[in-house]
């Protein structure tokens, strides 16, 4: 079904590895619509709860296969038909998404990182805003992320400057949730993403919700969002689980619905 | 209540539900199920309970358009003959307000029946389109009017032309919208609107959509002539006693809709 990613379901965590690894998991076209397809199946899927993306091999992504790249193409339309709406299933989709960056997130490879919700790093992993070095810019949401995390002034200084950010680095910039020795790597990963798939994977969408429409909504709407965020979160079997828990002072088992 | 083919009809606390109920085709419009739309309008309009109306689609879809198996053979005098669009024409008659809450695709006929009603409330994630140019031909039910007469030629013909999907935030930009509200949350919203109407004075609400609809026809001069009849008929009204009593007396007024 897929031949640039591998995609799997594992106790509630869908898993999208990219699979070009000779080229550090570089985008071709293929790859694009793969990685918008499993996101797409991964959201409509009731089982799944939480979504992995990671690199096959050394490397997290690349960004664009330059080998691809000819004077005929038209950058505007190859980012409108492919890498915009890959881009988009992943900020639309309400499950929550880690990046695990196990090695080098360079170009669109860092857009797709930061379009997540989490970015698990290996000590191993850096980023680099590299569409400079090409004479172009920061493309694949890549500024509109980049500043909501890390500011305009720091946004400017990754995206002109184009240099490496080692991981303990990124993660002074607020770029990573935590950096995993390598040793542990695929061990914590997991127990991260098992530890996501195990919330209220509901109120998880709706926090996702909410958090967007401060971007984009103004206070007043952005406060009737969140009285109606409020309202399915009260009508959740997990928000009541949640209080019957805490009444019986137990653990609660949340089920994401 | 008459049992329907194509949709479902209810009604609870004054307020009056049709569901379009084809959900495996996306609720696509056949001309039976548009007949029955109709019927279902025309019937709650006289019903002396009904105070406002709700109209949405069951599944996925608000509705995805007009049925094109049936008519992709048509051919014009058989379409003259069968005069399908009088249907349509008693849509516009109904006087009672009609909320219509709309979802997902919001295509073809489903974007005319949506521009029918009098308010929409959308599901964030709703899209609006008239694809029919991509079919080699044009809406027939009076999309390219009402269109137009909403937001105005210039985003009319864009639209038409390309068979635009139109988001929420545009088609709420625009003024094609009323509101948008979490898709869970989608049914509770509109009953609420239509609650919330059916508590004011009936004969106010009706006669009010009479003259804004005659302000979207009329030329503004016979428009005011027009309102000022109808503003004159509400004081034959015992709501208008009743109303302007209870405010004297600073009490809460109870409307009788007569």
């Amino acid at each position: 079904m897929y031949e640039t990613i591998f995609y799997s379901v594992e106790n509630g965590v869908a898993r999208i590895t990219l699979n070009r690894p000779n080229t550090l998991n570089a985008f071709v076209a293929q790859m694009n619509m793969e990685i918008t397809k499993a996101i797409k199946a991964a959201s409509s899927s009731e089982e799944v709860r939480c979504i992995v993306i990671t690199g096959e091999g050394r490397g997290f992504c690349s960004g664009q296969d330059l080998s691809e790249v000819d004077e005929n193409m038209d950058h505007g339309q190859v980012l409108r038909e492919k890498y915009g709406p890959m881009i988009k299933q992943i900020y639309q989709c309400e499950k929550p998404i880690i990046a695990a960056v196990n090695g080098i997130a360079a170009g669109a490879g860092f857009s797709l990182a930061l379009a997540c919700d989490f970015r698990l790093l290996s000590d191993r992993a850096s980023f680099i805003n590299a569409f400079i070095h090409i004479g172009l810019i920061p493309d694949s949401g890549n500024s509109y992320f980049l500043t909501r995390l890390v500011g305009e002034a720091k946004a400017l200084e990754i995206s002109i400057l184009g240099e490496k950010i080692p991981a303990d680095q990124a993660h002074v910039l607020g770029l990573a949730t935590k950096v995993v020795s390598s040793d542990n790597w695929d061990a914590e990963v997991n127990q991260f993403a098992e530890r996501i798939a195990a919330l209220p994977t509901k109120a998880v969408g709706l926090i996702k919700r909410t958090i967007k429409a401060t971007a984009e909504q103004s206070f007043t709407d952005y406060l009737e969002e969140e009285a109606q965020g409020q309202r399915i979160a009260g009508l959740t079997k997990d928000h009541r689980e949640g209080v019957q828990a805490f009444m019986e002072k137990r653990k609660p088992n949340f089920i994401g619905k | 209540m008459k049992a329907y083919e194509f949709i479902e009809a209810s009604q609870q606390d004054g307020v009056a539900l049709i569901e379009l109920n084809r959900p495996a085709q996306y609720n696509a419009l056949n001309r039976t199920m548009v007949r029955e739309i109709v019927d279902a309008l025309e019937a709650f309009d006289r019903d002396e309970e009904v105070r406002a109306i709700v109209v949405t689609g069951k599944g996925l879809a608000f509705s995805a358009g007009a049925d094109i198996d049936e008519m992709a053979g048509d051919h014009p005098v058989r379409l003259e003959l069968l005069n399908q669009f009088a249907d349509w024409d008693r849509l516009t008659l109904i006087k009672k307000p009609i909320i219509g809450a709309v979802k997902g695709f919001v295509f073809g006929g489903g974007f005319e029946l949506a521009l029918s009603c009098d308010l929409l409330i959308a599901a964030s994630g709703t899209e609006f389109s008239f694809p029919e140019v991509t079919l080699g031909v044009m809406p027939g039910a009076g999309g390219t009017q009402r269109l137009t007469k909403i937001v105005g030629r210039t985003k009319a013909l864009e639209w038409l032309w390309n068979g635009t999907r139109i988001t929420t935030e545009s088609a709420l930009q625009h003024g094609l919208i009323n509101r948008v509200v979490s898709p869970e949350l989608l049914m509770e919203e509109a009953m609420k609107t239509a609650k919330q109407i059916a508590r004011q004075a009936p004969l106010s609400i009706r006669l009010i959509k009479d003259s804004v609809n005659k302000a979207v026809d009329y030329p503004l001069y016979e428009g005011m002539q027009y309102e000022r009849k109808n503003f004159y008929l509400l004081f034959a009204s015992e709501d208008q006693k009743e109303g302007m009593n209870a405010f004297i007396e600073k009490r809460k007024p109870e409307f009788k809709g007569r």
